[in-house]
Formats: structure tokens, sequence, C-alpha cells
């Protein structure tokens, strides 16, 4: 067993994983954080996206111990204190981004890495950023719309959400 | 109007939930003391089981239990339910395979269940599925659908030699006939609609919880029909139905796949039951494509006579319909149930359907979005636009003359579609402008410079949704005036949250923020059919009115009597009386129910109310899709580029929840005819599409923005006037992008292509056509 601590939704998190526990395994099993979902057992669909150091990663395809001090954020870390969502949050809600619910966690967390990454994003750009995150329900037309939308509030383009 | 009034885009209540990683999905269930399962399936699609060791297994460190086919056939449980009531071609009772939870001396597919391991983790458990030795003996196996039926064809079943399970026929031959007899033109295709797989991005998974004290059940599992499936399960575990209850939680998308008793859910509470503890089992993705029930997989021949003008005489429409190896209640409802989409919205006069639904060593079947509308409306448009490119017809004109005019409604077709309502033609014409059909020549001149071949395809069609049926509904104030809503329907992403809480909040005056929604609970929920078939609008939905309707005439009631007047009207949830000026609110009203000095004698206490509502016929959901895509000439990429959608769902509860629908529909739809396909090897059997590297699923770049706008023709079929919306984005998307495909190569010969059309497929397609022209 091998102890790993790392900063999960601000908080120091420590615990005893064995070095084949993946950090999806770590943040669902040991942290209870079930936001984070799997979809898959092959790298493809994105479900599991979470940021490490600020950036997206599968995290079903990341050792828990390759996280050892870093600064992991989930989907349950988005929202602030009295429940109001990040502005990602709120465009998928504005946009009907979601039905099932399961791919959103991956999304939103997708979503929020585009819009930092590439704040002028078009529709087309950000459906081909998207290549790596399927979602079975939506058409992903309202995702795209969401994330659109929100990366204009995030990157200061549009009035929004209390978090921009 | 209310702010949650009919027609408001409300911003759906379940999503800061599920935003927040609130959702629960079944493999977020933990249980004190719950031990793991795993499944070992079998590595054959068809062989004897000469003999299991599990010896080896049983020692491993953790490992609880490991259960085979013997443990299954030596339980108190009975095997699985089966499908019913159809007969094969001579009239004898079709053959109703055993499907017992775990096989004991033969497997019948690359998936069926042989063991389950029981361990304290899911590692130990599967280290240990490693350590038990099978010996099997391998058989030749069937896998084609269309080959099922040769007299050589391995038998999946001894007691069905020819492997047809049962035939089904519809319309009328003998009209038909005589309407061929006489036509000026017969069009006739081959159609292989291909075996394809929800692919849920939540997969199945299970949480078997036996408490011995009580002897009683709890399966967690997500399943879109929590109460009638508890009555399939009851036939397993041989139990009353109260001694079960059936907790559906969050489900991470179904459409139609989670619905059936399969092997899992009887092994785990079996597996609970030995081991005294609760017992998961969850799948991995790679499993989900060898367990999981499959969808659609039929061959078709279908012949279309025309007379001179072009007006359909008659339609012959010949399936060979998969139901793989195993069947359910419910599996025959595939190739079977939804043939009245066949007729499509036309005026075709005569019709003869004739069904054969044949066993094969593949996974078991189940209903998956459209279940059998999608492939009914992709034979009836595919060969209106084969007969349209060879009598030299616009496709839109050939359709428009055939079109079932509004003045004829009610309508009833050649098969056993009794249209209520409907304006074919104004769909028709409205997608057609949306989609600039008037000026495709032009694009597709321009597309030919840059060296792409672009074409258009156009469908219509109409679907029975809310098949006659119940749903249950219950409306509970509490002591303070805030509401539980429980309804018998299950939300598998659809909305329903949403909807319900919309026509509470709108009738009754209450704010959502006060209303808590509870589902798929059949401890809580008294009554229901649940989710599928496109019903819970409408049947969920009237019910729930229905229940609004006793709450208001109670608290006109009270009001009444409190306020002494005998004028009381209830308007969004207020009661007023004109005559004395004076009000109350429901929420109000709700308080004081439960103050005997405020109630009429006689009056129960309490502002409650449950209602069952009967649905007595089908409504018809129908619509137009209008599609552009380009090919490159050079690689047989296809890109969509146009997508436009007119339907007629009837009134909308939320114009967000529909368009999500119908997006969601086209998405599937589109998949199926570009990219997706279950395939096996003919040789072994083995499933060769196993995870998303080999399934190919669509991606947000597959798609263009797509347009919906509705058309609606309210239905008088049920309360709200609304009509299925959960399927019909997928029912109208297959055939048109097919016919889109087929236009932009027309030009070369090519009459027809096969789904999936993948780059390899359209540019073998375009070279063939080429060469047989050379
Ligand atoms: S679970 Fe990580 S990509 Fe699918
Ligand atoms: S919302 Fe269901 S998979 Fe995306």
């Amino acid at each position: 067993m091998i102890n790993v601590t790392m900063t999960v939704n601000g908080r120091e998190m420590t615990g005893e994983v064995e070095a084949r526990t993946l950090l999806v395994q770590f943040l669902r099993d040991h942290l209870r954080l079930t936001g984070t979902h799997v979809g898959c057992d092959t790298t493809q669909c994105g479900c599991c996206i979470v940021h490490v150091d600020g950036k997206a990663m599968k995290s079903c395809t990341m050792l828990a111990v390759q996280a050892q001090g870093k600064a992991i954020t989930t989907i349950e870390g988005l929202a602030a204190k009295d429940g109001t969502l990040h502005p990602m949050q709120q465009a998928f809600r504005d946009n009907h981004a979601l039905q099932c619910g399961y791919c959103t966690p991956g999304m939103v967390m997708m979503g929020i890495d585009i819009a930092r990454r590439l704040p002028d994003a078009d529709e087309a750009t950000i459906r081909h950023q998207l290549e790596g995150n399927i979602c079975r329900c939506t058409g992903y037309q309202g995702i795209v719309e969401a994330i659109k939308s929100a990366s204009a509030v995030l990157n200061g383009k549009q009035e929004g959400g209390s978090h921009a | 109007m209310g702010e949650f009034a009919m027609g408001q885009p409300v911003a759906r209540f379940e999503d800061p939930r599920l935003l927040r990683g609130g959702g629960r999905y079944i493999d977020d269930l933990v249980l004190p003391n719950m031990a793991h399962g795993y499944v070992l399936r079998s590595p054959h699609a068809h062989a004897k089981i000469l003999s299991i060791d599990t010896s080896a297994a049983q020692k491993l460190p953790g490992v609880l239990a490991v259960l085979t086919g013997q443990d299954w056939a030596d339980s108190t449980f009975a095997d699985l339910p089966t499908a019913t009531g159809r007969k094969r071609r001579d009239g004898t009772p079709m053959y109703r395979p055993p499907f017992p939870g775990l096989v004991k001396d033969r497997v019948r597919y690359v998936g069926d269940c042989v063991a389950f391991v029981v361990a304290k983790t899911i590692a130990q458990a599967m280290e240990a599925a490693e350590l038990i030795e099978i010996d099997y003996e391998p058989l030749p196996a069937i896998t084609s659908t269309a080959d099922a039926i040769l007299p050589d064809a391995p038998r999946v079943w001894e007691e069905t030699p020819d492997n047809i399970h049962f035939v089904h026929t519809e319309g009328d031959k003998a009209a038909t006939d005589a309407a061929f007899a006489k036509a000026h033109h017969i069009a006739k295709q081959r159609l292989v609609l291909t075996r394809v797989t929800a692919a849920s991005m939540e997969t199945r998974g299970a949480v078997g919880d036996y408490d011995a004290a009580a002897d009683r059940y709890t399966i967690y599992s997500p399943l879109q029909r929590a109460l009638v499936f508890r009555a399939e399960l009851m036939t397993t575990l041989r139990v009353p139905e109260s001694k079960i209850r059936v907790v559906a939680g969050d489900i991470g998308g179904s459409f139609g796949m989670k619905s059936g008793v399969f092997n899992e859910v009887g092994i785990v509470l079996l597996a609970s039951k030995i081991v005294g503890r609760p017992v998961k089992w969850i799948s991995t993705r790679s499993d989900s494509f060898l367990c999981d029930a499959h969808g659609r997989d039929n061959v078709t021949d279908v012949e279309l006579a025309l007379d001179k003008d072009g007006k359909f005489l008659g339609m012959r429409v010949k399936t060979i319909a998969a139901v793989g190896s195993y069947t359910q209640p419910g599996s025959e409802s595939g190739p079977v149930g939804n043939l009245g989409t066949l007729a499509g919205v036309y005026t075709t006069p005569a019709i003869d359907v004739d069904v054969t639904a044949v066993f094969t060593n593949t996974n078991p079947m189940r209903p998956y979005r459209g279940n059998g509308r999608p492939e009914a409306a992709y034979v009836v448009e595919r060969i209106i636009d084969v007969a349209a490119d060879e009598m030299g017809i616009d496709p839109v004109e050939l359709r428009r003359r055939n079109l079932i005019p509004p003045e004829a409604m009610p309508y009833k077709t050649a098969l056993s579609f009794k249209i209520d309502c409907g304006e074919f033609e104004k769909n028709m014409d409205m997608a057609l402008v949306m989609g600039d059909y008037a000026g495709f020549e032009a694009r597709r001149a321009a597309a030919r410079k840059r060296g792409k071949l672009r074409g258009i395809g156009v469908s219509n069609s109409i679907e029975r949704a809310a098949a006659p049926g119940f749903e249950g509904s219950e409306i509970r104030f509490d002591r303070t005036g805030s509401v539980t809503v429980l309804s018998g329907a299950v939300t598998q992403g659809q909305g329903h949250e949403t909807a319900f809480k919309q026509i509470v909040c709108d009738d009754l005056g209450v704010s959502p923020n006060d209303v808590h929604y509870l589902q798929g609970d059949t401890d809580q929920v008294f009554f229901g059919e649940g989710t599928g078939g496109s019903r819970t609008a409408g049947i969920g939905g009237s019910a729930l009115k229905m229940a609004t309707t006793k709450i208001i005439d109670k608290a006109k009631k009270i009001a009444s009597h409190m306020m002494k007047v005998d004028d009381v009207e209830c308007v969004e949830g207020l009661l007023t009386s004109r005559s004395s000026n004076r009000s109350m609110t429901m929420k109000e009203i709700a308080k004081a129910s439960l103050d005997p000095k405020n109630l009429p004698v006689g009056m129960e206490a309490g502002l409650n109310a449950s209602a069952v509502y009967t649905a007595h016929v089908q409504n018809y959901p129908n619509g137009t899709h209008v599609c552009e895509v380009e090919i490159d000439e050079e690689t047989g990429q296809v890109e969509l580029v146009e997508y436009n959608v007119v339907d007629d769902v009837g009134n909308v509860i939320n114009p967000l929840l529909l368009k999500g629908q119908i997006y969601g529909g086209v998405a599937q739809g589109v998949g199926q005819i570009l990219m997706e396909e279950i395939r096996f090897d003919p040789e072994s059997g083995q499933n060769l599409s196993g995870s998303f590297m080999d399934y190919a699923m669509p991606r947000a770049e597959h798609f263009p923005h797509i347009t919906v706008k509705s058309s609606p023709v309210p239905t008088q079929t049920n309360l709200l006037g609304v009509k299925g919306a959960g399927e019909a984005g997928c029912v109208g998307a297959m055939p048109a992008l097919a016919n889109a495909l087929v236009d932009a190569m027309s030009h070369l010969g090519v009459k027809h292509i096969e789904m999936p059309a993948t780059p390899e497929r359209v540019w073998r397609t375009m070279e063939a056509a080429k060469a047989a022209r050379a």
C-alpha cells in the first residue's frame, strides 16, 4: 500500500492506495466523491474528467499515485458554498445540455478546460474539442451551446454568473 | 399564463443536483457489508459445458461464494421470465426457451452467464474468476439473421430445428396481391437493419439485498419500469410481489435497454441470500457489449406497387428478425409491435407484412429507442425513394401524391393505425422551407466544385406512442403545505421531474421549491407501468392531471366550507370567491385540511390524491426530417451538413425537453446509419465490437446544428393533448439520412447503401457503381 496526499477541491486529502489504484477509484471509492463517473474502460468517453492542476485529465487513465501532491478539482468542487452554480454548470442548465446527467460532470469539466484554452472557440472548434467525450442522450447540441455561452462569461465577454 | 404553464421553456429542476455531482447512479450505491460480484461469461458462441471446477477459486482469500448453473438450478428461484403469446406458421405455439440466471450445460452466445464469483472486493472476485476451470466442447454457431433459416444452419435450440421462434402476419395478402397484379411499376429493395446497442453512458448494474429476518428482497438497479419489473421478478423469486422492493435510483440512460429481468438481477439476489450480505454487480463497458441486450437486427425485403402516376397501390414487406438466443417478456415486440409505422403517412390501400422471428447465437434483444418504429419508417421511406428514382419522379413530389390529407382524419391505414389527427403535408412543406429544398441543386453544384458529392434526403414518419395502458400518480401535501409528487413513470434522462412539477405548480399554484418528486421505488409508488414507448407525457402526465383535478375539487370544497360561500373558483392554485372577495392559497388549504373544524362533515382529512389514468387508444406523433450530406469522393468520408426537423407531438409541455428528445433521437438514428454496428465473426460467432474502440459512437463533431420546429396538432386521446416525443427523432433520422446518402451518389448509379455507411463502404459503393457503368 502507498500513501498518497493531494488537494481535492481545496482540501488536503490523504489515503492508502494500491499501486494500481486509479485516480477515479481513489476519488469515488476512497473519498466518496461519486460525481466523477466511469463510462468506459478504454479511455474513450470522458465521463471521468477532472482537473489536475487546472487541466482536464481523464481520471480513469491516471494512477492515484500520479496525482501525488497535485491539486484536483472534481465536479463537486465547482459550485460556490451557497450553492450558486459555476457559470459552466449554469450554462449547462440554461441550454438543456444534460438529460440523464451521466456524461455531464466530464462534459462540464472539459467545457471549462476548452473555455480556458480557447476563449474564442467557435461551434466547430468546440465540437472538435469534445472528441474525447461521449454523450448518448443529448445529441450534443445543448452541450456545444452551453460551452460557447459559458466561455463568453468566463472570458469576460458577457455578463453572467456570479463566479465570472 | 403562469411561468410553469404548458409550453413554457422551464429550465430543468433536476439539473442543479445532477450538475453538482449529486446524481445517485447504481455504482454510487454502497451498503454496509456489501460484497462484490463478477460474472464469468461464455467465451464461445455455442458450446457444451462438459465440466466446471470452482475449487481453486473458492479458496482464494476474500472469496465468499462461487455460483454456477447448478447452484441456480438447485435454488428456490425459477428461471427468468420469457416471451409469450406468439405462434409459428403452422399455428403451433412458439417455443419458449428456458432462461436460467446461470447456465448449466450449454452456452448459447458469447457473454452467456456461466458463473458468479462473490468476494469482498471486485479485484478478488475477478482474480478468482480466472481460476475457474471450465471444459467446453465448442459447437457450430449461427449469428447471421438472414442465414438462420437456411436448412443447414446450426440449431440454437434443439426444439426449433429451423431456428424459427414465431411468425407474424399483418395486413391483407389477397388485396395486396391484387394491387400488385395491376401495378404499372414495382420497386423492390432488400434492406438490412443492423444490430446496434443502446450504449447508455451508465452501464447496467445491480445491488441485491436479501433481508433474511423479513424474508424480503430489495433490488437496486436502473430499471425503467420498476413496478412492472417487480411483477416479472416475482415469478423468478417465487414470492409475492409484496416481498420485493425495486429501487431504480438515477438512471444514466436506457433507451429501452434497461427494462427486462436480466440474469444479473436474479444472480445478485441469489448471491445475497447465500452470502448474507448485499451483493453489487456493475458491468464494465467491455462487459456491456457482451451482456447487454441489443436492438434492431432484421433483414427486410420490401416491394412497392405504383400506378403510372405514382400512386401507391400496395406494399409487401417480408422480414426476418433476430430475437437472439433467449427471450424476455416484450422482446417479441421489436419485430412485430410497431409494424403500423410501415404504412407511413400515406394512403396505400393494401399492405401485406410477414415477419419471421429467428433464434441466433447472439445476445438477447430488447427494445431500443423506437423498438420497430425506426426500422419500419426506414423501410417505407427508403422504398419510396427507390421508386421515385426508378420512375423519374422527384421524391418529394411522389410523397405529396400519396399523403393522407387532414380532411381524411380520422384515417384508418391498411395496417393497424387509426390516426386521429395530423397535418402531414404542412409538416413536409414547413421542413422543405427550413431546409431550402428548392435551392438544393445550387448547393449540390457548388459542392461538386469543391470535390464533394452533396445529397439531400427527406423522410416523413409517423408512429404509435403511448400504447393503451395505465399510469399512476399521487400528490401528497404535508402538514406545512409542501408537496410530494409520485409517479409510476421512471425517467432515464427525459426530465419527468420538470414536466411533472410544471403541471403541479401550474395547476396548484405551489412553488417548485415546495415540491419533491419521487419515482422508481416500489415501496413508495403505489401503481404504474414505467417509462417506455413514448408514453409518459401522455399517460403519466394525464394521471398527474387527474390527481391535480382531484386536489382542486377537494380544495374547493374545503374553501367553500371555510369561507361559507358557494362560488369558489380555482385559478392557478388560488381559490377565490367573487361574492365574498376572499381567497385562499392551496398551501393554506393544505394546512387547514388537517384541522377537523375546517372540514365539511364526512370529509377525509388531508389534501392528498392518487389517480390512475387509463389510455384506451394510442396517439400518433409524426413529422418530417430534411437533411443534407457531403461525401468526399476520394475517401468516402461523409459529413452531415444540414439537419432540419418539423415535429408534431401535439401540445408541447416544455419545448426545451422536447427539443432535447428530438436532438438525442436524431443522434442515435445518425449513429446507426453512419457508424454503429454490433458485428459477429461469422465463423466463430465472436462479438467483434466489444469496446468503444470497435463500436463507433457518434460524437459532437459528427453533427451540424440541428433545427427543430414544432407544428402541433393536439390530440384528443389524453388529457393534455400531447403526443409521444421520445422516439420520434430516431424514427425520422434513419430514413432521411439514408436517402440523402443515396441521393449524393445516385448520379453514379448508386441505388442503395447499407448501414453503417462507413467511409470504406461508401467508397466501395461508389467504385462498384462506377465499374458497373464503365
Ligand atoms: S471512464 Fe475515463 S474515458 Fe471513459
Ligand atoms: S446526458 Fe446522458 S449521456 Fe449525456
